[in-house]
């Protein structure tokens, strides 16, 4: 157990800067999650953490130790690949015990330790196979064996779930975490899956080409997005966002189709009379319900998914969806006023791309 | 996944590989019927008269002590080649595979010397170790080694084994290099997290995953030293000095058109060719297997 801190850390490829300089502090025992769009440099800040690239500059330090220098061997982490990578030519009882006896542990130890974990990932059976005569969970769980019987300070999972189906994904989401309630070891998970996220995460560090978008706990990065891009990328289907104005008393916004929403409480008076960007979840979005203030929504078409509706439209020229709770029969080409509570309202700068603080 | 090309035409499939066949019969499997036939005949020098004499040619190469001997030193050669051509080219590979990771651009390079190699190597040999003009033979006369390879028969060995394991490297070269490519990289980095070094990360974990590879090249390497180096050891020895590397495909050569000895070498060449077949077919049962993993 330990914890790990990322300060300013970059990372170049030759010319071009992939990490921009990405600041994180987790906490010794701390799940953390590691989520973003492909391609924005996830698995990179995980491999320069496990010492598989050299960083370009700032600092890596675990368990309070500078890793800059150090071999990846010498940081005391363990890995589990996207592809799992389990030596093919190994049995699954010498896939784990490989890293054990290249430290030297004592013959017995080694053995108590893969046959302990075995037991706890349901591998007994199968410590004699090879990599290929197992399935794909199975794999997966030996690659979690792996790490385990080393005992590591930090573990690190790039995308490990992705090769699995959608009911196993599930299944071993929460086998990760029990495992994890139960041996506290600090994790780093990279995924671009924001199921995953939400549920194994007690931290998510949501990266946008490089850069640390947000870091909080899940329910924070949902409930206040710190920017545009964080604000569309949590939630399915994602926020809406309409332009609008904030109305001269600042507590109002003026929206194009003419009809207004509150703001809650004093409302943004700094801003009165300029543009923002009004950002609001389909989930949170509620028939008017004879109000006067509310959202027009010309609807284009219904998406009846039984358990909620998803009514998709636009209010003036910006698309926006709604998610309604059960079987709802709205007609197409049907124009249905929404109201949306004050509370649940998100503001943007529309230059900064930044939350505006209510 | 199988591709396969599937003809509407009856006779087209077999038009097109008429050719190979008649190649194949005319210089493969028409030579090889002859020398069987010739093997089992005993002719005069002058090729006017032949006899059947059942197996006496066989019974008379397998008590000659000459052949005996030729056998020893094809051995000695095969494996002394095969043993330098694959250690020398995987060490190669290893170094080319740590270059190339990342970097793309030196790969045309480095398979350029494969082009040059075979036609120019054996003439390269000859001249540097020449005991009168050769530079490697007057560097060793320096350092006080008298290089005489027509007349030491160790010296000849050993110039003969470098000359034809030099051919080879390249080739070996180039498969354990894609051997090497084809290994993913995360179990290298799975085993540098593991813990270990760049030498055992090499000996447990590239290695096996590359023994079909190696085993392969084996196989090549051996048949290759048997039957290919013929060219080599004309250039270079002619067999000599005292048939010292006077290996069994230059014997079939010396004893039927030197000596002709016609009943004798076709005798061997049947020998031979029974030892290519039992090559063959150790290399197909082992790379069915696929080679445990
Ligand atoms: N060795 C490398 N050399 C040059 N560019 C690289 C290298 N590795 C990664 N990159 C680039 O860095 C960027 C981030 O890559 P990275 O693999 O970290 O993305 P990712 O967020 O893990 O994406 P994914 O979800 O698709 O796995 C990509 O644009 C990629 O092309
Ligand atoms: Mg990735």
């Amino acid at each position: 157990m330990a914890d790990v801190s990322i300060r300013n850390v970059t990372k170049r490829f030759g010319k071009t800067e992939i990490i921009h300089g990405v600041s994180c502090d987790i906490r010794e025992g701390e799940f953390i999650v590691i989520l973003g769009p492909s391609g924005c440099g996830k698995s990179t800040l995980l491999r320069l953490i496990a010492g598989l690239e050299e960083i370009t500059s700032g600092e890596i330090a675990i368990d309070g130790r500078v890793v800059n220098r150090l071999e990846p061997a010498q940081r005391d982490i363990a890995m589990v690949f996207q592809n799992y990578a389990l030596y093919p030519h190994m049995t699954v009882y010498r896939n784990m015990a490989y890293g054990l006896k290249i430290r030297r542990m004592p013959a017995a130890e080694v053995d108590r330790r893969v046959r302990a974990a075995a037991g706890i990932l349901e591998l007994s059976e199968l410590l004699d196979r090879k990599p290929r005569q197992l399935s794909g969970g199975q794999r997966q769980r030996v690659a979690m064996g792996r790490c385990i019987v080393r005992e590591p300070k930090v573990f690190l999972f790039d995308e490990p779930l992705s090769n699995l189906d959608a009911k196993l994904r599930v299944q071993m989401r929460m086998e990760i975490r029990k495992l994890h309630e139960e041996l506290k070891i600090t994790s780093i998970f990279v995924t671009h899956d924001q199921v995953e996220a939400m549920t194994l995460g007690d931290r998510l560090v949501v990266m946008d080409n490089g850069a640390a978008a947000q870091i909080g706990t899940p329910l924070e990065v949902y409930e206040r997005p710190a920017n545009l891009f964080v604000a569309g990328f949590i939630g399915s289907p994602a926020m809406n966002f309409l332009q609008a104005e904030v109305a001269a008393d600042g507590r109002r916004l003026v929206l194009p189709d003419g009809l207004d929403v509150a703001l809650p409480g004093a409302g943004v008076p700094a801003r009165a009379g300029r543009r923002v960007i009004l950002g609001v979840r389909p989930e949170h979005l509620e028939p008017n319900g004879g109000r006067a203030d509310g959202i027009r929504l010309a609807v284009d078409h219904v998406e009846l998914l039984g358990a909620d509706t998803l009514v998709h439209g636009r209010c003036g020229s910006m698309a926006l969806t709604v998610r309604l709770a059960d079987v709802q029969r709205i007609d197409k080409h049907a124009v249905i006023v929404l109201h949306a509570p004050p509370e649940k309202l998100h503001l943007f700068d529309p230059e900064t791309k930044a939350r505006i603080e209510k | 996944m199988e591709k396969r090309v599937v003809f509407r035409n009856k006779v087209l499939p077999y038009l097109l590989v008429a050719p190979q066949i008649l190649v194949t019969l005319v210089f493969f499997i028409w030579p090889a019927a002859q020398a069987l036939v010739q093997s089992f005949l005993q002719e005069d020098a002058f090729g006017t008269s032949s006899a059947f004499v059942w197996f006496d040619n066989f019974v008379e190469i397998f008590t000659s002590e000459e052949y005996l001997g030729s056998f020893r030193v094809t051995l000695v050669f095969s494996f002394a080649v095969a043993a330098i051509a694959l250690s020398v080219a995987l060490l190669l590979a290893v170094m080319a595979d740590r270059a190339l990771r990342g970097a793309t651009a030196y790969k045309t390079l480095i398979i350029w010397p494969y082009a040059v190699a075979p036609v120019v190597a054996g003439v390269l040999w000859f001249f540097l170790f020449n005991p009168t003009v050769g530079m490697v033979a007057f560097f060793l006369k320096k350092f006080g080694v008298e290089w005489n390879h027509t007349l030491n028969g160790g010296q000849a060995m050993t110039l003969v084994v470098v000359a034809a394991a030099w051919r080879e490297i390249s080739y070996n070269f180039l498969f354990f290099l894609a051997g090497l490519q084809a290994i993913p990289g995360s179990f290298i980095e799975a085993a540098a997290i593991d813990g270990a070094g760049p030498w055992r990360r090499f000996w447990s974990i590239a290695f096996p995953l590359l023994s079909p590879t190696a085993f392969f090249l084996i196989v090549v390497n051996i048949v290759y030293a048997f039957f290919d180096t013929f060219g080599v050891i004309h250039a270079i020895t002619r067999g000599g000095p005292n048939y010292a590397t006077n290996i069994l495909v230059y014997k079939v050569f010396n004893d039927g058109f030197i000596n002709l000895d016609l009943g004798g070498s076709a005798a061997q060449s049947v020998v031979l060719m029974a030892v290519v077949i039992a090559l063959t077919v150790v290399q197909f049962r082992f790379i069915e297997r696929k080679v445990h993993y």
